[in-house]
């Protein structure tokens, strides 16, 4: 546990974290080196350039595509992504017809494995209210314009069931390698907020 | 049953606000907060659904004005307790000497 000095009082959330570790650890009901491996994994080991490889290899398999689409879970665990908060996936995939979203309206349910931990203003009340209802608003608030005939699917995420968004391929992009189109797929596109960056910039 | 959590489609909640180059973590107390949660919950002291229940069981005025984290603090305090895994006065005495020691 971190024993840095602070320059101010700390707050009574922090006490209360404190105190809570502290105790645990007294009555050996954690280890806190496990602590410290949890908090390393998620801050610097899984993250969106998970998602980003399973987007890359559909884009350029096609029958991984289909596997992808159709067994969801299986797929992503070939490429050795699976398990806490990823136990059950669904890939659902943008078209020329169709826009994808995904949201937790009731908390904050998220693919882990693929994306890592979510962003705040996913967890929070504005998009988890407004992503149901109006998703149009919600997306050009990110920026994003889709045409008036495109349908949008709004994906409520739950304790049983995440969702991840393949995105369309953007155009330019013949001839790259798969890392190289990994590196255009951006989490927000995966969640469905964003478009992948094209390859001019 | 539904509560302030079930937040699909309520109006007013304001404008969404992402967080340009936003870390994992913005407090050290929220990195250990996680990673205090995923510990005790391998110690097989609570589900992940008594967890978001305990949440959903937050005051309504605190849950919207709270932070995620504050909302698993929130939880995990009130499930060790409701299972007598620690005692409310066990926590307040440590709480009280902590902020002792860093005063």
């Amino acid at each position: 546990m971190s024993n840095h000095r602070h320059n101010r009082p700390l707050t009574d959330v922090e006490l209360r974290v404190k105190a809570l570790e502290s105790l645990l650890t007294e009555k050996q009901l954690i280890d806190p080196a496990a602590v410290d491996e949890i908090i390393e994994t998620y801050e610097h080991k899984i993250g969106p350039r998970n998602g980003a490889r399973v987007v890359a290899r559909a884009w350029l398999d096609p029958d991984y595509r289909q596997r992808l689409l159709d067994h969801g879970t299986e797929a992503i665990a070939e490429l050795g992504l699976s398990g806490v908060q990823g136990e059950d996936m669904v890939v659902v995939e943008n078209t020329d017809q169709v826009h994808n979203l995904v949201v937790c309206t009731l908390c904050s349910c998220y693919p882990w494995p693929t994306l890592g931990l979510p962003p705040v203003w996913y967890k929070s009340a504005p998009y988890r209210s407004r992503a149901v209802s109006d998703p149009r608003g919600v997306l050009a608030e990110f920026g994003v314009e889709v045409p008036e005939s495109t349908e949008i699917r709004v994906w409520d995420s739950n304790a049983e069931l995440r969702y991840l968004v393949l995105p369309r391929r953007p155009a330019g992009t013949e001839g790259m390698s798969e890392d190289e189109l990994a590196g255009l797929v951006t989490r927000d596109s995966m969640i469905g907020v964003g478009l992948p960056r094209s390859p001019n910039g | 049953m539904n509560g302030i959590h079930d937040l699909g489609g309520m109006h007013g909640l304001g404008p969404i606000r992402p967080e340009p180059d936003e870390p994992v973590f913005h407090e050290d107390w929220e990195r250990r907060m996680f990673g205090l949660f995923i510990a005790a919950f391998g110690g097989g002291h609570f589900n992940v659904d008594e967890f978001r229940h305990a949440i959903e069981r937050m005051d309504p005025a605190h849950y919207l004005e709270s932070s995620y984290y504050e909302h698993w603090l929130s939880a995990i305090e009130t499930l060790l307790v409701e299972k007598g895994v620690l005692a409310q006065d066990e926590l307040a005495a440590r709480k009280a000497e902590l902020a002792k020691e860093a005063a």
